[in-house]
């Protein structure tokens, strides 16, 4: 099952071969970050291939957020290689990033509140009409357009002169999607967009993961939530202490092998134990660590 | 596009595209209160209040000539509360922003005078500098990542002491010399600090210049791509770099456009009073900032707009103005300016509160 894709901690992962045979847009090859002396991540390989949604998943300071900046242009990798196209890149700005077709909707900075829906649809790219010094923004066509974009991802807002700030959670992560897909992203990186939503927005947001990679884009879809990345996944990647835990293709993995990676796998059935002293908790459910085909309980470096 | 949410309609259930769908859980908000959401209502109402107040506490006010001079009052203000407002809507401060104005008249004045030269040099000079100070303000605040406070407060101590020392060291007196006699100062004259007539009322340049830098900013911040930035940076300075906004260039621009304001006044000054005292300009940033602020332009960034300030500078010269007028004793003025921009806050708060609310 995942025993071939699956390796110490800290070692390089070959990354499970495309199933329909196209390049990667993206790829990491044994990608590393180091903050001064503290390695927040180390060897992670991962590819991006068009039309499918690559999950990455890990717990808190696993290594995510470093991850998706390296690849959106906020920081530099210090060690491996990034590839774009299979040539070898260092983004210095988010810009640089968006030009070559990589996209990305963050958690909470996707928008800027006070300002109306359409003007965050188009901020930073936006529609303008007249030669300069009176050239001017294209109103009518921004609006128009960022409408029906929005209808074309089955949002239907009503009024896209409010303030984007007064929109729901669900609602303006489906903006942002919408305003990635439109400006011609091929890669898509959704930093934890289901993590501040209730069920149903998640569905939406889901919805609209799944809408993006039926147009074709590629996909990284951040998340500690192993229920929302089964349901889109096809390619789950498990970060743990800044280093790749298991990568595996859907195919490869289950669920359940998958919610127990990620909650930690052998450090789970560690508890176990220690729950199985406190009177009450009923432990019978929980996997025992050879239960977990990972070794990642042999790793031997991280911490104790 | 909607492949996906035909295959699995069970997710959800929003409504199929279609042009005439909406959403049908907002309501369409009133046309007051939408009128009410604008940042520059409140102070319209505002300035509308002490108009008609002054009208009737002093009646001298109704002639054309106090007027003019209201207006004047005002525009000396205006000019330089919109850049400052355009400046606080992109999410920062100028505390240098009147001293900047004494520098610049001093540069001119002295490079004219003292090297004996056109007067046009000078105030190239000037403009020079100024955009200099403005350049240096945004890129010190960039770099360091230290809030624009701080280093407008540095900047506006630094200018304020090479202003008096400077001067000394150069004319062996507070004050530069009367360059009035000088090459090009007529010409200067006609355009920073004339008047021309108007019905028989004598109306002062600046007022024009107020008003067409007024409409140039209102069209820049609402019609252009800059405008959009300004909003953004100032609204949320991390996402409007994320989506790919030049974060950098719009702030240290606008640090820039004070400093065109700043010399755009400190030229009226010297070209009115042919000296420029260099003590002068200090306490003036707040003026500037508390007609921003007035005008609706939210202290925090990313809401305001450049039509506010000028009714809020108008308010300040009404006051300044009407209190002479009504033969009150001048020494209320700042603390009628006090009520006022406490009252204009409040204002501006509710009114902004009710006008969201959905």
């Amino acid at each position: 099952m995942t025993t071939n894709g699956s390796g110490p901690a800290g070692a390089i992962l070959p990354d499970a071969p495309p199933k329909d045979g196209t390049a990667p847009i993206v790829e990491l090859r044994g990608a590393g970050k180091a903050y001064g002396n503290i390695r927040a991540l180390h060897g992670v390989s991962l590819a991006v291939h068009p039309g499918q949604v690559t999950c990455v998943l890990g717990d808190n300071g696993a290594g995510k957020s470093t991850l998706i900046k390296i690849i959106s242009g906020l920081h530099q990798h210090t060690e491996g290689e990034f590839l774009v196209d299979g040539a070898p890149v260092r983004f210095s700005t988010p810009r640089e990033a968006l030009d070559k077709g990589i996209a990305t909707v963050y958690q909470d900075l996707a928008t800027v509140p006070l300002m109306p829906v359409w003007r965050n649809f188009f901020l930073g790219s936006e529609m303008t009409k007249g030669p300069w010094p009176i050239q001017r923004l294209d109103i009518d066509r921004m609006k128009k357009t960022a409408d029906q974009e929005l209808r074309n991802m089955g949002i239907v807002l009503d009024d896209l002169d409010q303030p984007i700030g007064t929109l729901s959670g669900g609602q303006r992560q489906s903006v942002a999607i919408a305003r990635a897909v439109y400006f011609g992203a091929r890669v898509l990186i959704l930093d934890e967009p289901t993590a501040a939503l209730g069920v149903k927005q998640s569905g939406v947001v889901l919805k609209y993961i799944a809408a993006a990679r039926d147009r074709g884009l590629g996909v990284i879809f951040i998340t500690h939530n192993p229920h929302h990345a089964y349901m889109v996944g096809d390619h789950f990647s498990v970060l743990r202490l800044g280093t790749m835990e298991l990568s595996a293709a859907r195919s490869e993995v289950s669920l359940e092998e998958l919610t127990n990676h990620m909650a930690g796998g052998a450090e789970l059935a560690a508890l176990k134990h220690e729950l199985a002293q406190v009177r009450g908790v009923d432990v019978d459910e929980l996997p025992e660590a050879e239960d977990l085909k990972a070794p990642a309980a042999a790793t031997p470096e991280g911490t104790s | 596009m909607s492949m996906a949410q035909q295959a699995e309609p069970a997710v959800t259930t929003p409504p199929a595209p279609g042009p005439k769908e909406t959403d049908g859980r907002t309501a369409q908000r009133s046309l007051t209160l939408r009128l009410l959401a604008r940042p520059e209502v409140g102070v319209f109402l505002g300035a509308v209040a002490v108009f008609v107040f002054f009208l009737i506490a002093a009646p001298s006010v109704r002639s054309g000539s106090s007027m003019a001079t209201v207006l004047y009052q005002s525009s000396t203000i205006g000019i330089m509360a919109l850049p400052v407002a355009l400046l606080m809507i992109g999410g920062e401060f100028d505390l240098s922003a009147g001293v900047a104005v004494i520098t610049s008249a001093l540069t001119a004045s002295m490079i004219s005078y003292q090297l004996t030269m056109n007067v046009w040099v000078g105030v190239i000079v000037a403009l020079i500098v100024s955009l200099a100070v403005g350049a240096f303000n945004g890129w010190m605040m960039v770099r360091t990542g230290l809030p624009s406070f701080l280093v407008t407060l540095g900047t506006f101590l630094i200018l304020q002491g090479v202003n008096l020392a400077v001067t000394k060291l150069i004319t062996g007196n507070v004050a530069t010399d009367d360059i009035s006699t000088m090459d090009g100062f007529d010409q200067a004259k006609k355009v920073f600090a004339s008047s021309f007539d108007v019905g028989g009322v004598q109306v002062k340049i600046t007022i024009v210049w107020w008003l067409v830098f007024a409409a140039i900013a209102t069209w820049v911040l609402l019609r252009t791509k800059y405008g959009n930035w300004i909003f953004a940076v100032g609204g949320n300075q991390d996402s409007a770099r994320a989506v790919g906004v030049p974060v950098t260039f719009t702030k240290i621009t606008l640090f820039m456009m004070v400093g065109f304001g700043a010399w755009f006044i400190g030229m009226h000054q010297l070209f009115s009073f042919n000296t420029v005292q260099s003590g002068e300009g200090v306490g003036q940033e707040l003026i500037y900032i508390a007609a921003a602020v007035i005008g609706g332009c939210l202290l925090t960034g990313g809401y305001g707009s450049a039509i506010g300030p000028v009714f809020g500078a108008f308010m300040f010269g009404m006051v300044n103005q009407g209190i002479v007028y009504a033969g009150w004793n001048p020494d209320w003025f700042k603390a009628f300016l006090g009520v006022m921009l406490l009252g204009a806050t409040l204002i501006n708060l509710w009114v902004r509160r009710a006008a969201t609310r959905r």
